[in-house]
């Protein structure tokens, strides 16, 4: 490469650049199922800590249910059910795919953003349906 | 020595040293749930802000009580066992040993704690 003319310095960017890199929705919708798959554990425990807690005395209930109940409790839970639905729906796509199928951009990237939109509104169905 | 070829101790093994067993354990467990969540998100929703009386009934149940347990032990073991993908991902050495066994006690943990609230509350 030594005896190759340089007749300008590079002004481009060179690729893959991280301040001009435009994230992809393949890679978004890969990295929130490994970040869902594990926020989860948080609503996990908030759960079982109030059926511990309904299982041991009304004095105790009483506390875990203030907090499992109050906007604290409120957030930890609407975040898990949405976290819930992303993982499940991300999950059936990992399914999808291990079978081969959905493996082309365009296909993937529809099904990435399926995961987003059909989560969020699968999460506000279950908050009409429980409430 | 062994008298076996390069080839053949390697075949069906992969990267990760043990053939395909964990990602089929997650593909097992993650139909599993597929079925099993949607079911327990409606009825933990149902009984979460009701009175203590209202819980107990619910899960004095036995579907709900067993649907709560199968969603437990199969959950955690997801989580434990996705957890340690993730461990493996990012960290090394000791390091690594620590988190796994860390991720792993902590999911059996949650797992028997809701199990005893159960057992408590159903029988």
């Amino acid at each position: 490469m030594a005896d190759v003319k340089r007749a300008a310095p590079v002004s481009r960017p060179l690729s893959p650049h991280l301040q001009v890199y435009r994230i992809q929705m393949t890679a978004v919708s890969s990295i929130l199922t490994r970040i869902t798959g594990h926020a989860l554990v948080a609503g996990v425990v908030l759960g079982v800590w109030w059926l511990l807690a309904a299982a041991t005395s009304d004095a105790y209930f009483a506390t875990a249910n203030a907090v499992a109940t109050s906007w604290f409790g409120d957030l930890v839970f609407t975040g898990s059910l949405w976290a819930v639905w992303y993982h499940y729906l991300a999950g059936l796509r990992h399914i999808y795919f291990d079978a081969g199928h959905g493996l082309d951009v365009p296909t993937a990237e529809k099904l990435g953003w399926a995961c987003v939109i059909g989560s969020v509104v699968l999460t506000v169905i279950t908050i009409l349906l429980v409430q | 020595m062994r008298y076996i070829t390069p080839r053949k101790r390697a075949e069906g093994r992969g990267a990760a040293h043990a053939g395909t067993e964990h990602h089929w354990s997650m593909t097992v467990s993650a139909v599993g749930l597929a079925f099993l969540v949607p079911v327990w998100l409606y009825v933990f929703g149902r009984a979460l802000g009701q009175s203590r009386e209202a819980v107990l009934e619910t899960f004095s149940h036995p579907f709900p009580a067993i649907l709560t347990a199968l969603v437990l032990v199969v959950g955690m073991r997801h989580f434990a066992m996705g957890a340690t993908t993730m461990i493996e991902d990012y960290a090394r050495g000791t390091t690594r040993k620590m988190l796994i066994i860390f991720a792993i006690s902590l999911s059996w943990v949650i797992a028997a704690t809701g199990l005893f609230a159960l057992a408590r509350m159903a029988l």
